[in-house]
């Protein structure tokens, strides 16, 4: 299973993190949440491996299904292709995508909601869709941790939606232990079980959402005030928790 | 090198098809490239006597006649090494192109090429015999190679960018060094040896030659083939390639290993012939989409015909023959042009 103990990551002098435990329960889905360079990203860079640790372990499946915020790949493959490649790689070098493979891959793609865009170029696609489909590559992987840096944060709402509807029914599903980083609070409270908090280098708190997304601690993260109402979804319907942000009071008047 | 170009090309539609014809059509290109190659020069010979010639001597016969001693003793193995050139330089720029994902790169940004250069031009400084020059060439090649992965070694690792600037910088410090030959030669002797072989030429190829050169040459082309469809994975970046368990670093030294074997073996044969690892994978590209699966053997075959087509051009043309990398980079720096050009407009148009 995913997870990091007593971890700590320094850049020269400065640590970005420090005496961080954190190991998400299997099957449980988590947002991490922090202001601009507070090391959301430096994390979800040493969950994968990528950035070794200074101090402290990490643990990990040999396999990984990793979705950047927005992929490398500018390159003109198939979107089949791009969701293939995720499975072929750790078979060995001289590892060609097999008919499983892409049968494979055409799967991951329904499963996101793409099937029809499987011949697409990748490279053609809005950039919702390449979300997706990077979703779909980390599917295709079968691993059993997604880890996904700030997946939704380029995206218009209407394609927030789309993927985080795709996240939540992987939750639902319980196959897949989830951790995604994000600046909207919003998301965490849309489909996240539990919050890893990043307040300071060793300030930070990890517990389920209901309990630590409050607005003091949104409030103190974020450095200004944060409120959080219940409102109904629809005239009638299921109550929704929104997240707002009070803004005006960083600048004094 | 600015942001990851991208060497996205558009096809007007959205799919690949037909891309193993092309591999056909190119193979046919090759061929007929080859054949004509044979068949022209000075003395032209019928393609049937050329097909009697190779037959008999497949036979177990000698050449007996001037135009049997023509095509199998100077044409076949100068076509055969043209072949031979072209498809290694033009895969190796294709590999590199899809590692780097930049469609700027060519064999000749690891510095392996100017190690090479260095190689040949001391040895005929020295006046040693070509069978040093060539062990010569291709030990200063590998040893820039080596040069770039201990400059660009930080840390217990090297990142692309890295490599390419400690690839730039080895490249300018060989170059001084073969300014340096050029200064200390003999200005009646040695120095329009240098040159001239500088330039890249075919002309002084014989079956022994060829012999030497295809070994490193072969060896690093089967090592591409086999591994095209890693580069693809490769292609798509550090971060990505790591994540589906790909020991990137080492793996992208194998495919450096494979370039410089290519490289270092054209280079200590035939001089410096440039350009050909650029334009040619990017013409390739055009036509049959940026797969590495069917791009690497299209550019092996497309840039063996190019390099056969070049060098008789280069011997058919004036009546003394044209130094085939004033040819190469005649042809391929204006074509270079026109596809980056196109590539930015359809690119802008997005």
């Amino acid at each position: 299973m995913i997870g990091l103990r007593a971890a700590g990551v320094r850049f020269g002098e400065r640590w970005i993190f420090r005496r961080l435990d954190f190991a998400p329960d299997a099957g449980r889905c988590v947002a991490v949440l922090g202001p601009n360079g507070r090391g959301k990203t430096t994390l979800i860079r040493s969950l994968l491996g990528f950035l070794a640790l200074n101090e402290g372990d990490r643990s990990a499946p040999p396999v990984v299904g990793y979705v950047p915020q927005a992929s490398a790949a500018t390159v003109s493959y198939r979107a089949r292709d791009v969701v293939t490649m995720g499975r072929v790689a750790r078979r060995g070098l001289f590892a060609t995508p097999s008919r499983d493979d892409r049968d494979a891959a055409d799967r991951a793609l329904t499963r996101v909601g793409l099937s029809a865009l499987a011949r697409q170029r990748f490279d053609l696609l809005s950039g919702g869709e390449r979300q997706l489909v990077l979703l779909a590559r980390a599917l295709a992987t079968d691993a059993g941790v997604l880890i996904l840096d700030e997946p939704a944060s380029a995206l218009d709402l209407r394609n927030q939606d789309r993927f985080l509807g795709v996240v939540d029914r992987l939750k639902a599903e319980g196959r897949h232990t989830i951790v995604f980083s994000t600046h909207l609070p919003q998301h965490a409270s849309a489909v996240a079980d539990d919050a890893l908090m990043l307040y300071g280098a060793e300030d930070h708190i990890f517990g389920p959402v209901g309990k630590v997304l409050n607005e003091d601690n949104l409030g103190r993260l974020y450095g200004i005030p944060v409120r959080i109402v219940e409102v109904e979804a629809a005239a009638g319907g299921r109550m929704v928790s929104g997240v707002i942000p009070v803004f005006g009071a960083s600048v004094p008047a | 090198m600015s942001a990851p170009a991208s060497i996205a090309v558009d096809k007007g539609g959205r799919r690949y098809d037909g891309e193993l014809l092309w591999l056909v059509v190119f193979a046919v290109l090759l061929g007929a490239a080859m054949l004509g190659g044979i068949c022209l020069g000075r003395l032209s010979i019928a393609p049937s006597q050329v097909f009697d010639s190779i037959t008999r001597w497949a036979g177990g016969a000698s050449a007996e006649t001037l135009e049997e001693r023509i095509v199998l003793l100077v044409r076949a193995p100068r076509v055969l090494m043209g072949a031979l050139a072209g498809m290694g330089l033009a895969m190796a720029g294709a590999a590199l192109q899809g590692l780097f994902r930049n469609p700027l790169v060519s064999p000749d940004i690891l510095g392996i090429t100017a190690g090479a250069a260095f190689g040949g031009a001391l040895a005929i400084l020295l006046g040693e015999s070509s069978m040093v020059l060539i062990g010569s060439a291709f030990a200063f090649g590998v040893l820039a190679l080596l040069l770039v992965g201990f400059i660009s070694r930080v840390d217990g690792r090297s990142d692309t960018m890295t490599v390419v600037l400690a690839g730039v910088v080895v490249a300018a410090m060989f170059t001084a060094l073969v300014s340096f030959v050029q200064f200390v030669a003999d200005p009646d002797s040695t120095l329009p040896a240098i040159v001239a072989w500088l330039m890249g030429s075919f002309a002084s190829i014989t079956w022994f030659r060829v012999g030497i050169a295809t070994l490193p040459i072969v060896i690093g082309a089967l090592g591409l083939m086999l591994l095209r469809f890693r580069i693809n994975l490769l292609s798509l970046g550090e971060d990505e390639a790591r994540s589906f368990g790909i020991r990137v670093e080492r793996e992208r030294w194998i495919l450096f290993l494979l370039v410089a074997l290519i490289s270092g073996g054209v280079v200590s044969v035939s001089g410096i012939v440039g350009w050909v690892g650029l334009v040619i994978p990017h013409a390739a590209r055009l036509l049959v989409g940026p797969d590495h699966r069917i791009l690497v053997p299209a550019s092996g075959l497309l840039g063996g015909a190019y390099m056969v087509a070049i060098d008789t051009v280069a011997r058919n043309a004036t009546a003394a023959e044209i130094p085939l990398g004033v040819l190469t980079a005649a042809i391929g720096a204006p074509i270079f042009a026109i596809l980056l050009r196109r590539m930015y407009y359809t690119e802008s148009r997005r």
